[in-house]
């Protein structure tokens, strides 16, 4: 374990390199403050955060690195695993949750046959559960990358899931 | 500002009470005598370390006019405040925080390690919770032992997050964060790495902080009976320096009462065959230690030269500063020390099969027990120490072995590893191993006698101190710290080519080993600390001889095995290596 986490040999250099020229750019005193903007950085180049990136960013803007996986794990936007194509994001706060988000959940995760947080088979779907995302009013809520569906049904979100898994496979 | 400007008047209890602005309800309310519970809070301001996290909820009194409930340790008082510590709603909601805690803890009290010595069991107590209205969903997390030195059940975690304001902020090894949230969140390490397996260096302030069993050394007492009860091996023990001044605390003694003898006397009726004294090896390694200072100062080698006898700080350096491994002293521990003679020198004295002996060693520290298993100290599967406990294990041994500690009589260590002399004695405090090193030094360079061997200067509790010492018409030029945040500073110095120093101390915990992670709890009271240490600084002035080289045993030894200081059976037998350790 310990030796797949300061490995980063699997990494790909050339996004390593704009990271790397990225991280010069920042304000090196400031290295807390730098962490959150690095990560997004990162997780735009690679696509997830696994172990071993976290590890070489901890290293480089000189953090433990229990701080730099403590704040990736804090914050649902970013992915310690790779994502599908598609994130869908089911709200499970309280306003969605009492209008029936864990049933959309639920049958979000049949369907596209995954665990929450883990890519599906084909690489097509992440599905995770998330906090209130501040549209309550249209509660229950479920984004599918940018694209927002609200009023939804386990039946609705069901039939959607469909499209995207077929809209694919022309 | 006028100082009025700064005060603030409230009334607590309906007591007015008038307090600098800034001031916590939880200190206004201690100002009139007013004890209000806390679990989660921490003040160690005095070492650098003060813990904020608010999130126990155990000491919420209520604000009168506004009604609510607030957390005493985290709200600070305003111009007119009114707080009421005992209405009954400030009483219930105490005992819901409590009781909400308590409904997902693991209740098997009775076998904990921390049994009786357990903050949350004593609150539990203290607020007399005879029933638990909540059914809380237990966590399953596996406990984590793979470092060999702590064992870690965050199942018995209340998130009060004093073990990550220690490992971050006293010691700037950062190894413990909160993982995830709500729910879900767990005091972990990166990764959910093993704790072997990360950059915890085992000082274990994290370990000395934690108000339950979630974090507690491993414990060693049951392999240690086993040992002393297999009568084909010779068992035998060494006790540290900073043990005889705590100890004492467990059996109901005034911190820094000193209680060597009666240890002794305990070791023996345990069933040790013989108890030798890790002062011993302090001599020694003050011998081993200037002479290789000054043969590094005589032949331009590489300076400061850094003392090396605390393994939480050796897994610091090589961790974290991997490019400085030239500079710590190649000595080995005292401990190491005496674990490697045992088996050779006093085994050969003795007649005994080396491969009997089993060395066992009491120790303030919990780090000691991960720098037993280093393979640095283990010569073709012969480890120099075979089992390390820490004073509080030692303690729980004596009463499991229903021992009136209190009556028991004075006996002296046993010969050939058992003398010391008074600056072995201060090893346990932080200068006291560079003002011990300082007085031999002194008198191999000059050969001439040292008159005053006090160096009061190098004496203190300050993070960081510096002094000089004129030996020969050369400058000495000494650094101390304790605290691996202060030990950071000295060695970025170094890194970056701005130190001026021939020598620097390093200890780990705060105030050296007396506050060491194995000691009795001090519960958050540092005048303990303090105590300890005066108690080593006196014990020091009660000795005949004050300087290590004085030690005739130690004098014995170099005559009668291992020839002159430095040379290459004492190298063989006494000094190490370090490697470099990734950082994670
Ligand atoms: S033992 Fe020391 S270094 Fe390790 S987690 Fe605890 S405080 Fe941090
Ligand atoms: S491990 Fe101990 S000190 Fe750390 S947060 Fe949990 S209960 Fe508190
Ligand atoms: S200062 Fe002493 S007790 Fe603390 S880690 Fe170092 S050797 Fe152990
Ligand atoms: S609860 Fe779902 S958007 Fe607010
Ligand atoms: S002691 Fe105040 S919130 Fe824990």
């Amino acid at each position: 374990m310990r030796k797949d986490v300061i490995n980063t040999k699997d990494l790909e250099q050339h996004h390593l390199d704009s990271l790397d020229a990225y991280i010069d750019t920042l304000d090196k005193s400031r290295k807390e403050e730098s962490l959150i903007p690095t990560l997004y950085k990162a997780q735009n180049l690679f696509g997830y955060l696994p172990h071993n990136l976290q590890w070489y960013i901890a290293q480089k803007l000189n953090l433990p690195s229990a701080h730099v996986n403590g704040v990736v794990s804090f914050y649902s936007f970013f992915s310690e695993k790779p994502l599908g194509k598609y994130t869908v994001s089911v709200c499970m706060g309280t306003a969605c949750f009492v209008k029936g988000a864990d049933k959309v959940l639920d049958r979000i995760l049949k369907k596209t046959q995954t665990e929450p947080n883990e890519m599906s088979e084909d690489g097509k779907f992440t599905v995770k559960d998330v906090r209130c995302i501040g549209a309550c009013g249209l509660a229950p809520v479920v984004t599918v990358n940018e694209k927002v569906y609200g009023n939804i049904s386990a039946q609705q979100m069901e039939e959607i899931i469909s499209q995207y898994q077929e809209e694919d496979n022309d | 500002m006028k100082l009025i400007d700064k005060m603030i008047n409230l009334k607590i209890n309906d007591m007015e009470i008038t307090v600098e602005k800034g001031t916590t309800v939880l200190d206004a309310a201690k100002k009139v005598g007013i004890d209000i519970p806390t679990l989660c809070h921490l003040d160690l301001h005095e070492l650098g370390a003060v813990n904020q996290s608010a999130n126990c909820r155990v000491c919420v009194v209520e604000n009168e006019d506004r009604g609510n409930l607030v957390p005493a340790c985290a709200e600070k008082v305003t111009e007119g405040m009114k707080i009421q510590t005992d209405t009954k709603k400030a009483v219930m909601g105490r005992r819901t925080s409590l009781e909400l805690l308590l409904s997902n803890h693991p209740k098997d009290c009775l076998t904990c390690v921390k049994n009786l010595d357990c903050e949350l069991q004593t609150m539990a107590n203290k607020m007399n919770i005879s029933e638990i209205h909540f059914t809380g969903e237990m966590m399953d997390h596996p406990i984590d032992i793979s470092s060999g030195a702590i064992m870690k059940d965050p199942n018995k975690c209340i998130m009060c997050r004093r073990c990550t304001t220690m490992c971050d902020d006293m010691q700037t090894v950062g190894v413990l964060s909160p993982l995830k949230r709500g729910f879900d969140v767990v005091v972990a390490t990166a990764f959910h790495l093993d704790l072997g397996e990360t950059s915890c260096t085992y000082c274990g302030q994290c370990v000395s902080v934690c108000p339950t069993a979630a974090l507690a050394e491993l414990p060693q007492t049951a392999n240690v009976w086993r040992r002393i009860n297999n009568k084909d091996r010779h068992t035998v023990v060494q006790v540290a320096p900073a043990v005889r001044v705590a100890l004492g605390e467990m059996f109901g003694y005034e911190p820094g009462e000193i209680s060597t003898g009666k240890i002794v006397s305990a070791l023996k009726r345990l069933g040790f065959d013989a108890v030798f004294d890790t002062n011993f090896g302090a001599d020694l390694t003050i011998v081993e230690e200037a002479t290789e200072l000054i043969n590094r100062i005589e032949n331009n080698k590489p300076l400061p030269m850094l003392t090396s006898c605390c393994p939480a700080w050796v897994q610091f350096i090589e961790q974290q500063f991997p490019e400085l491994l030239d500079v710590p002293s190649s000595c080995k521990s005292p401990q190491s020390m005496v674990g490697a003679l045992s088996k050779t020198y006093y085994a050969e004295n003795k007649g005994i099969d080396p491969k009997k002996v089993r060395m066992v060693s009491v120790m303030p520290c919990v780090a000691k027990k991960a720098e037993a298993a280093r393979e640095e100290l283990n010569e073709q599967g012969q480890k120099d120490v075979d089992y390390v406990i820490t004073t509080r294990e030692l303690a729980r041994m004596i009463k499991e072995a229903a021992i009136d500690f209190r009556s028991l009589p004075d006996e002296p260590f046993d010969d050939i590893l058992g003398e010391s002399t008074g600056a072995a004695s201060i090893f346990g405090a932080t200068g006291g191993v560079i003002e011990a090193a300082t007085r031999t030094a002194y008198e191999m360079m000059t050969g001439k006698e040292l008159k005053n061997v006090d160096f009061k200067q190098m004496r203190g509790m300050e993070g960081i101190r510096e002094t000089s010492v004129e030996i020969n018409g050369t400058t000495l030029r000494i650094g101390i710290a304790h605290e691996l945040r202060n030990a950071r500073k000295l060695l970025e110095d170094i890194r970056d080519g701005n130190s001026h120093f021939d020598a620097i101390e390093i200890m780990a915990c705060p105030g050296g080993c007396i506050g060491g992670g194995g000691q009795p709890f001090h519960h958050g009271r540092t005048d303990v600390l303090d105590k300890r240490r005066q108690a080593l600084y006196a014990m020091d002035t009660t000795k005949k001889r004050r300087k290590s080289h004085e030690n005739a045993m130690v004098q014995k030894l170099y005559e009668s095995y291992l020839g002159q200081p430095g040379s290459q059976k004492a190298h063989q037998l006494l000094h190490t290596t370090y490697s470099a350790k990734a950082r994670i």
